[in-house]
């Protein structure tokens, strides 16, 4: 039984970390229709901005964590000004063909600056290690993933539903002619949710950098990842990747516990039945757009 | 000669075109090695190290050996084999290379075998570690190490050291199924027994499930296997939960406890034993020489992989004076079989039958020597042969 919990503990740390990860994907691809294959480099810019703050100035942990939020979403705002913007009105395959070009300078670009080893944090002594709760492994750093992940999913949904803001992004998502028509600055509202997104991706890749390990080939390793939390969460809400990161994340660490020979099966088998049974992702709107 | 660029800038450009820039060179008197390595790509630190290495090597001896002089032709492969079989066809068709060396992987090594085959020219192994490779060609000589070498080794040492349970967690590819496979014979042959065996993902992010599950198998020690660069993630793990409190021991081949990263590994990783051919610690005045050569030219520790293409550039040397500067493919093999020489990591041979590295290998310990983390040799068995290969 404690065995039963521990792993899902563990299983919802990943889970929420894949959230953090790949939310920021689903609000682009979602709610802007664009296709974002850099995503992954906006991750590893925040995990190389905190490793570096906190290894080499000697910053705490938790104030590197909101900087790195800060500059992949600086990051953000300056390339959606300058190039995103160009492509919004581009068919998905230009979308696909630039941002993957992207991704490749980022790689290149970080292992000609950083070197390609990998990269470790300096964690605080605090979010080291593991205590027990009647029998159960908790550890202190997955707990604070689960804790920041779980706060910021809630602000988020907020934040969509019941603020201006989020009413505006909604309906310059849905007919971009009539919302510019009622005085909403459309441009404004995607450059800023775009940078928000990629903010999140840089805050995800310094959480994940002591998990996932960081090197240079981060946002190609973890793509894939990405783009299976938002395929099976379905990219019309929050909640669905969401529930998608959590049941991934959960039947990932389940599966390779009790089942370590189908690997990293699980993941895939369990991606496929859901698109089986529901092709829009478990979510997705049929007719959305 | 190097004649590449100042090195990152074509790192970078080669990740974008994956080709290195060559520049062609001139006359008969110049011996090419073609030298085919990961520069990018996730085994690319093997790649930077061998490559260091060479370039200290030539610094330190000069370009120019039996009145040849060496030029060095670097193509990067990123450890994808189709790259590598293409990069040894230019060096063997354009470049008409005399060598080809490097290979930071096992199936890299293979695709360019029947090439080195073909052309009739020595291919110079200094990473990949299957057994079956030097079996693969006549040409092949390796300067190494395979993974037989090291895991039994260990596997005698545990079971005779008081590690009675042992559950094995590997990487699920060649070199990580050799290693299982030789330490398992070794280890229950002594008496020992494998309590759970887990085979990971080669490009696996999270350790966390299968370590709780060494975890419940409550063994006397862990042996693992992964490639060096994932060695830092697994042992900050083990200690996030807790297997070090539990009196879970590591053991393994040193992979895990590569130099390069080592110190990085933050003091879980201290105590664990491994078997291996090289420490940056080896207490012999040529390494310390070595280590503080290689320190001041780049900065950071050499780790095993340096100090191969150190030996391995060196065996290139010895054949071309052996063979008075002939280049004939065959007579240089024939050079290189019994070379015998003292390397870094202490004396070395090349086996004349199997063209394969024999070897001391040194059981040693995590420990913190003047704040910074060793691998501190303890134990040491002598000219160890591939024993991958002896058995038959």
């Amino acid at each position: 039984m404690t065995t039963i919990l521990t792993n899902l503990f563990d299983g919802v740390a990943y889970g929420m970390l894949l959230f953090v990860l790949a939310c920021g994907l689903a609000v682009t691809l979602g709610l802007m229709n664009f296709v974002n294959l850099a995503h992954g480099a906006f991750a590893m810019a925040g995990g190389y901005v905190c490793t570096v703050l906190v290894n080499r100035m000697g910053w705490p942990f938790f104030a590197a964590l909101p900087l790195a939020f800060a500059s992949a979403a600086a990051i953000g705002i300056a390339l959606e000004r300058t190039l995103y913007r160009h492509l919004y009105a581009r068919s998905h395959l230009d979308q696909v063909l630039f941002t993957i070009g992207l991704t490749f300078m980022s790689v290149a670009a970080v292992d000609y600056i950083q070197g390609s080893s990998r990269v470790f944090i300096n964690l605080p002594a605090a979010l080291q290690g593991q205590f027990d709760v009647f029998g159960v492994g908790i550890g202190r750093y997955r707990l604070m993933i689960i804790v920041i992940c779980g706060l910021l999913t809630i602000g988020l949904q907020m934040v969509l539903a019941k603020t201006r803001f989020g009413s505006r992004l909604r309906a310059a998502v849905d007919d971009p002619r009539a919302a510019s028509g009622l005085g909403i600055n459309v441009p404004q509202v995607f450059a800023f949710t775009f940078a928000f997104g990629c903010g999140l991706a840089g805050l995800g890749g310094a959480l994940s950098a002591e998990i996932l390990g960081l090197d240079p080939y981060f946002p190609l390793k973890f793509m894939i990842y990405f783009l299976i939390v938002v395929t099976v969460g379905g990219s019309s809400s929050i909640t669905g990747p969401f529930l998608a990161s959590l049941l991934l994340g959960i039947g990932d660490v389940a599966g390779k516990y009790y089942v370590p020979k189908m690997g990293p099966f699980v993941i895939y088998t369990m991606m496929i039945v859901i698109l089986i049974w529901r092709p829009n992702g478990l979510f997705g709107r049929t007719a959305a757009r | 000669m190097f004649v590449r660029k100042p090195f990152s800038w074509a790192a970078a450009v080669a990740a974008i075109s994956g080709l290195a820039a060559v520049v062609p060179a001139k006359a008969q008197d110049t011996v090419k090695v073609g030298l085919i390595l990961p520069m990018t790509g996730g085994q690319a630190s093997t790649g930077k190290q061998i490559e260091n290495a060479i370039k200290l090597y030539m610094q330190q001896k000069g370009d120019t050996i039996a009145g040849k002089k060496i030029e060095i032709i670097l193509k990067d492969d990123a450890a994808i084999p189709d790259k590598t079989k293409t990069a040894a066809q230019e060096l063997i068709v354009n470049d008409k290379v005399n060598f080809i060396a490097g290979f930071g992987v096992t199936p890299a090594a293979l695709a360019a075998a029947p090439l080195a085959t073909q052309a009739k020219i020595p291919e110079v192994v200094m990473a990949a570690g299957t057994s079956i490779i030097t079996e693969r060609s006549p040409y092949i000589v390796r300067t190494s190490f395979t993974l037989a070498q090291s895991s039994t080794i260990i596997g005698d040492w545990a079971v005779k050291n008081g590690i009675k349970k042992v559950a094995t967690l590997t990487s699920d590819y060649a070199p990580g199924n050799d290693a299982l496979n030789f330490f398992k014979q070794h280890f229950t042959a002594g008496g020992g027994a494998v309590v759970e065996e887990v085979k990971v993902p080669l490009q696996n992010p999270d350790f966390a499930p299968f370590l709780q599950r060494m975890k419940d198998a409550k063994p006397d020690a862990i042996f693992v296997f992964v490639p060096a660069g994932q060695g830092g993630n697994f042992m900050k793990q083990y200690a996030e939960r807790g297997l070090d409190k539990a009196g879970i021991k590591v053991i393994g081949p040193g992979d895990v406890t590569d130099d390069d990263l080592l110190n990085n590994m933050g003091d879980a990783v201290l105590g664990t034993v491994t078997a291996h051919l090289y420490s940056a610690a080896h207490p012999s005045q040529m390494n310390k020489d070595f280590v503080a050569a290689y320190k001041k030219a780049f900065g950071n520790r050499p780790g095993f992989m340096a100090v191969s293409g150190y030996d391995g550039m060196h065996l290139i040397y010895e054949a071309l004076k052996k063979t008075g500067g002939d280049t004939n493919g065959d007579k240089l093999i024939e050079a290189m079989k019994g070379q015998k020489w003292e390397s870094p990591r202490g004396p070395i041979s090349i086996d004349p039958e199997t063209r394969d590295i024999v070897q001391n290998i040194y059981i040693r310990k995590v420990e913190k020597v003047d704040g910074e983390l060793y691998n501190v040799e303890f134990a040491t068995f002598e000219a160890v042969k591939d024993l991958g290969k002896t058995k038959k």
